[in-house]
């Protein structure tokens, strides 16, 4: 099991460790938009990555399959394929099987053979487990069971699309200009140990979130036994894959809203704390007492999405760059400024959050003329 | 009987800066000095020197050197000269040999095989003098998820009880009769100024630290000396000792000579009688007795204190951990192989018990596996000597650190063995009331204080080298370390890489 | 590009910056200098970074944009104006020349800065003026027209520092957090609220003196030139002076 351990971290270093670019736009209203801002914002970042990884996030893409739990499948060779797609037919039921639609494209070499499946989980087989659980057990089951095959999405009406390249050469690749979605993330990687690997760029999804991340994380060795603790399978070993399982853990398993998961992940000092009245700090008291080992220590932005919503969020002490800006209904997320204005020369606002202050675009609160809204439980 | 045994030390006097003064002799009070009024000259009593030091740092001409004795045996791997005079000790008392401290023998060290991490490039290091730095640590058990009120978002679960402490290091179990009360003020006030706690040890809690209250920890040991109601009110925590790292699995032995008329107040014995702590509590003879004594204390205390259970590190001990969880309770502290005590048989202070370094690996990798770590907080004892063998500790899963000898030694402790006397020449050790007062505990206190604060500078020191600002972030983070000269398998047990993997 | 010789006095240059790599940028910059210009417009620069490093001329530089991190960093002695956002590292030990942005700017604008000056219209982010130094007559001075973000003069061992709230609504004081943290030399002056909880250890607060007063007279009057305010009006504000309280704030720290 855990063979992509080796193939992404080949000199079993004690995890990957890259160094990026972000960008995220959202539509609030729901409208759905074509993926070129986003590619030419985050190839417009081209020196926060070295060409190894680049990669894409679309919400809303797939509204014919809206209901569907779109897979996304890499294989490395045909009998992974025919492996894997044994399992899928076991387990679910098929709507559709098709390779992703590609282009030849200079930059990009060796790709392995990407296809993606519409599945819905047979009656009989979600029983015991909800079928969002059931659905992780099962790309667990591939990405550690099936030699050369990795499932990199599974999400609904979401996708990933990533892999070895420039991310314009990986959107020329995969033929992004053709979908439609209300929220693109974007990611261009630098990794330091992870030559070649596919599946090794961002976004990580796990269900229908994806987190795309620029920094490294010093507490990542704790982080992961922490969620070894509740099952989670760290096969990765990057960073990115610890903050999609926290916030799996945290707001779908445990039930809390974004804001109070940014106090976990980037909780408030105990200088702050001390300031606040007796309730918000016995609440702060309480989360950094039961999640302490969920902190993410050491600089990072991340934008991590899931259906209806995108959010940006930087440590506490904000040793990474992240800007939000606000035109209309459409919210933006940016390691650099200049990729935004370069899609968008006139915006609303433009602003740097703070650390540890989440920055939450959703499809229940859409901007429209209003003042954006910072976390609502956020201190001022 | 004539001993056979030769003076373990040699007393050097150099005649020549030599004045007369008489402060060894007063200082001595193993009776190794005395003055000899006839011919006007202090002299040495070798065969009572214990090598404490207390003369000549006191010397006022540095007149004293304390010497090994360099009788030579003929060198002998087997037969030690330690191993040989413990025979010819034994065969003239007939009696099992005392010692104090902690385990002086070869067995290796971890703490000095263990490396810790710094941030080069990928991670910046952070400046803990500009930048914050947080060593903020709470002692409880933590529940595995909050729960919020949907509507209000406000939240719903309750806590067990939480202990905050400063720093995570705390003063180790001492009791009253092991050592003196000043030194156990000094130790409550260094606690109550440095933001940690004390821990009164079994000796019961003396009514006049009962204004240190806030800063101790009372023990519920074999002897059960002084708990009482408002004892067990007084504390932060309360701790049932089940063992001790210097002396797993036997009982304690304070010697009548050390049991003075206040000692006996406090822990409700006759003066002068020997302070007798059975083997076993002789209410836990299992693991379910132990649950029943834990929920007994909480009762007692309407569930407003953490329950901590104190084992020493044996064996079996991610199991007996486990379960000691299960029971219920809210703490775990482990104390390793060299752990310190009053008194021990020497016998079974050098050969039971295992370093704490693979008990806490061992326990806090046994906690997570079944899912259960949460629920209690780790503190390790036995032997722990500076800020780094502090950070080691946490990065493989504690989550504080108790230290008692450290303590001991910045009030002037020279790991001399000699506890079991009652003759401690610094006047720790003791409960005689003229070498009590040789710690005063305005300066004990200070000393203590010192200490914790030089030792707080480098952690945080240390915690920013390696990119990290919260201490959660480096408790059992295991990456932050790797080992050199250790063996593989030694390695798998901490969870810890060679260094250069 | 387009390079102009108009037939006023000076040569002037415009550089559409569209699409252009900074290396290539930067050297048409370079070269527009070498060849005389005294004033070079950058139109369409959208993240082109190290624009004007260490830029030795008279020359003044246009910035229309938003140009790329490390914005004039080790510059020694042009004038650059932004009009618009500058991103992260503006004025990166910045030796002489002067920065002029009528905007934005981000984290740790004017670090380690030895010379010269800085004006900001409106906010910044993280680690402003950190380490910033001086050393007989050369002063840096930064002056921000909005509030800063957390850690601003962080470790400052001389310069001058200016904040002058202009962005915070109503009665809204600065929400900075460790501000002068580890500070031992040089000035901050800040127009508007600030708590005592929000500075560093080593940060004494007080009221500005009269050569205060001129230090900031000089530089109030030269933001309002660049922005249009009215130097009068800001100068009337109420103003505190952070200083640093030791020459040596951690001499107590080290055992020999």
């Amino acid at each position: 099991m855990d063979h992509w351990k080796h193939v992404n971290n080949p000199y079993d270093d004690d995890k990957v460790i890259d160094a990026c670019g972000l960008f995220g736009m959202m539509d609030t209203s729901g409208r759905r938009f074509s993926g070129v801002d986003a590619i030419t914002a985050i190839s417009n970042m081209h020196e926060r990555g070295n060409g190894l990884g680049g990669g894409f996030a679309v919400y809303g893409l797939y509204p014919q399959y809206a209901k569907h739990y779109a897979f996304h499948v890499m294989y490395l060779d045909e009998a992974a394929r025919q492996e894997a797609e044994a399992l899928l037919q076991d387990g679910f039921r098929v709507a559709l099987a098709e390779p992703v639609p590609t282009r030849k494209t200079h930059g990009i070499q060796d790709p392995p053979l990407v296809w993606r499946y519409f599945l819905q989980v047979r009656a009989q087989n979600g029983q015991k487990l909800s079928h969002d659980d059931y659905v992780l057990e099962k790309v667990m089951q591939i990405n550690t069971g099936v030699r050369h095959a990795f499932v990199f999405s599974s999400g609904k009406n979401m996708a990933v699309f990533k892999g070895v390249g420039y991310p314009e050469d990986i959107a020329n690749y995969f033929r992004l200009e053709e979908y439609q979605g209300y929220l693109w993330t974007a990611h261009s990687r630098f990794p330091t140990n992870t030559p070649g690997w596919w599946g090794g760029a961002h976004p990580f999804n796990v269900l229908d979130w994806t987190v795309i991340h620029n920094g490294e994380i010093s507490s990542y060795g704790i982080n992961r036994r922490y969620l070894e603790m509740f099952g989670y399978h760290c096969t990765m070993q990057t960073d990115t894959e610890v903050i999609a399982y926290a916030v799996d853990l945290l707001m779908r398993r445990h039930k809390l809203p974004i804001e109070v998961v940014a106090e976990v992940l980037a909780a408030p000092l105990w200088s702050r704390i001390e300031r606040e009245d007796e309730e918000r700090a016995a609440f702060h008291t309480t989360l950094r007492q039961v999640y302490g080992s969920l902190l993410l220590n050491g600089p990072f932005s991340v934008v991590i999405a899931h259906q209806g919503e995108m959010i940006g969020l930087t440590d506490r002490i904000r040793l990474r760059p992240l800007t939000a800006a606000t035109k209309g209904d459409m919210l933006f997320l940016s390691s650099e400024e200049s990729a935004i204005r370069l899609v968008c020369p006139q915006l609303d606002t433009a602003w740097t959050p703070m650390g540890g202050e989440p920055i939450v675009g959703s499809l229940n609160r859409p901007l429209g003329k209003r003042e954006p809204v910072a976390a609502a439980l956020a201190a001022t | 009987m004539k001993s056979y045994l030769p003076p373990r030390f040699v007393i050097d006097r150099d005649a020549e800066r030599c004045i007369g003064c008489q402060v060894c002799v007063r200082q001595c009070s193993f009776d190794a000095h005395a003055y000899d009024g006839e011919d006007d000259e202090v002299r040495s009593y070798e065969e009572n020197c214990v090598g404490c030091h207390r003369c000549a740092v006191f010397c006022p001409t540095q007149a004293l050197n304390i010497r090994l004795n360099p009788l030579s045996y003929r060198p002998n791997a087997n037969w030690r000269p330690e191993i040989i005079e413990d025979i010819i000790r034994q065969s003239e008392s007939g009696g099992v040999l005392l010692t104090g401290m902690g385990n002086d023998k070869s067995y290796r060290v971890y703490w000095d095989h263990l490396l810790l991490n710094a941030s080069q490039v990928t991670n910046p290091s952070i400046d803990p003098l500009r930048e914050p730095m947080e060593l903020r640590t709470y002692l409880g058990r933590k529940p595995d998820m909050v729960e919020l009120d949907p509507a209000s978002l406000s939240l719903k679960t309750q806590l067990a009880p939480q202990v905050a402490i400063d720093l995570p290091v705390l003063f180790s179990a001492m009791s009253y009769g092991a050592v003196n009360l000043n030194v156990q003020e000094s130790l409550a006030r260094a606690a109550a100024e440095a933001g940690t706690l004390f821990n009164c040890g079994e000796g019961g809690l003396h009514r006049k630290l009962h204004k240190y209250a806030d800063n101790a920890i009372v023990q519920v040991a074999s002897g059960r000396f002084g708990v009482h109601p408002e004892y067990l009110e007084a504390a932060r925590f309360i701790e049932i000792k089940i063992g001790q790292g210097a002396k797993p699995g036997i009982g304690g032995h304070l010697p009548g000579g050390k049991v003075t008329q206040d000692v006996a107040e406090t822990r409700m014995i006759p003066a002068g009688t020997d302070a007798l702590s059975p083997a076993p509590q002789h209410d836990i003879y299992s693991i379910e007795d132990l649950s029943q004594l834990i929920y007994a204390l909480k009762e007692a205390t309407n569930y407003t204190k953490p329950i901590c259970v104190k084992i020493a590190a044996v064996h079996n001990s991610a199991a007996i951990a486990s379960g000691i969880v299960r029971a219920g309770a809210d703490i775990v502290a482990l104390d390793g192989l060299r752990g310190a005590t009053g008194a021990a048989p020497k016998i079974i202070r050098d050969n039971v018990g295992i370093p704490i370094e693979l008990a806490i690996a061992a326990v806090d990798t046994r906690l997570r596996e079944e899912g259960i770590r949460n629920q209690a907080s780790i503190i390790a004892a036995g032997g722990l000597r500076n800020s780094a063998d502090v950070l080691k500790a946490i990065a493989l899963g504690a989550d504080a650190v108790y230290i008692a000898t450290a303590a001991l030694i910045a009030l002037g402790c020279t790991v001399c063995q000699q506890c079991h006397t009652g003759k401690c020449a610094w006047g720790i050790c003791t409960t005689d009331p003229i070498l009590s007062k040789r710690i005063n505990p305005d300066m004990g206190a200070r000393r203590l204080v010192n200490l914790l604060r030089g030792w707080s500078l480098e952690i945080k020191e240390m915690l920013g080298g390696m990119g990290i600002n919260a201490l959660e972030s480096l408790r059992g983070n295991r990456l932050h370390l790797r080992g050199v000269g250790l063996t593989d398998r030694e390695l798998d047990v901490m969870g810890v890489r060679l260094a250069g993997r | 590009m387009t390079v102009d010789t108009p037939s006023q006095r000076g040569l002037a240059v415009r550089i559409d910056a569209n699409g252009f790599h900074y290396r290539e940028l930067n050297r048409l910059i370079r070269e527009a200098v070498a060849k005389g210009a005294e004033r070079i417009d950058l139109h369409g620069v959208y993240g082109q970074r190290y624009i004007a490093t260490n830029l030795r001329s008279g020359a003044e530089i246009h910035i229309h944009g938003t140009p790329g991190n490390d914005l004039g960093a080790f510059l020694d002695g042009s004038r650059l104006t932004v009009y618009g956002n500058a991103q992260d590292g503006c004025g990166n030990t910045m030796n002489d020349g002067e920065i002029i942005v009528h905007g934005r700017a981000g984290d740790i604008a004017g670090l380690s800065a030895r010379g010269g000056r800085i004006f900001i219209r409106e906010d910044v982010g993280y680690r402003a003026g950190i380490h910033m130094k001086e050393y007989e007559g050369k002063r840096p001075a930064l002056v921000i027209g909005g509030t800063a973000q957390d850690f601003l003069g962080e470790y400052m061992a001389g310069g001058i520092l200016v904040v002058l709230g202009l962005t915070l609504n109503g009665g809204n004081g600065h929400t900075a957090s460790f501000v002068g943290t580890g500070m031992h030399g040089g000035v901050i002056y800040l127009r508007g609220q600030i708590n005592d909880y929000q500075l560093g250890r080593e940060v004494g607060i007080s009221q500005p003196n009269r050569k205060d007063r001129a230090i900031l007279s000089e530089l109030v009057t030269q933001f309002a030139g660049h922005f249009g305010f009215n130097a009068e009006e800001i100068l009337a504000g109420r103003f505190v002076k952070l200083f640093p309280l030791y020459l040596r704030p951690y001499g107590r720290l080290y055992t020999y």
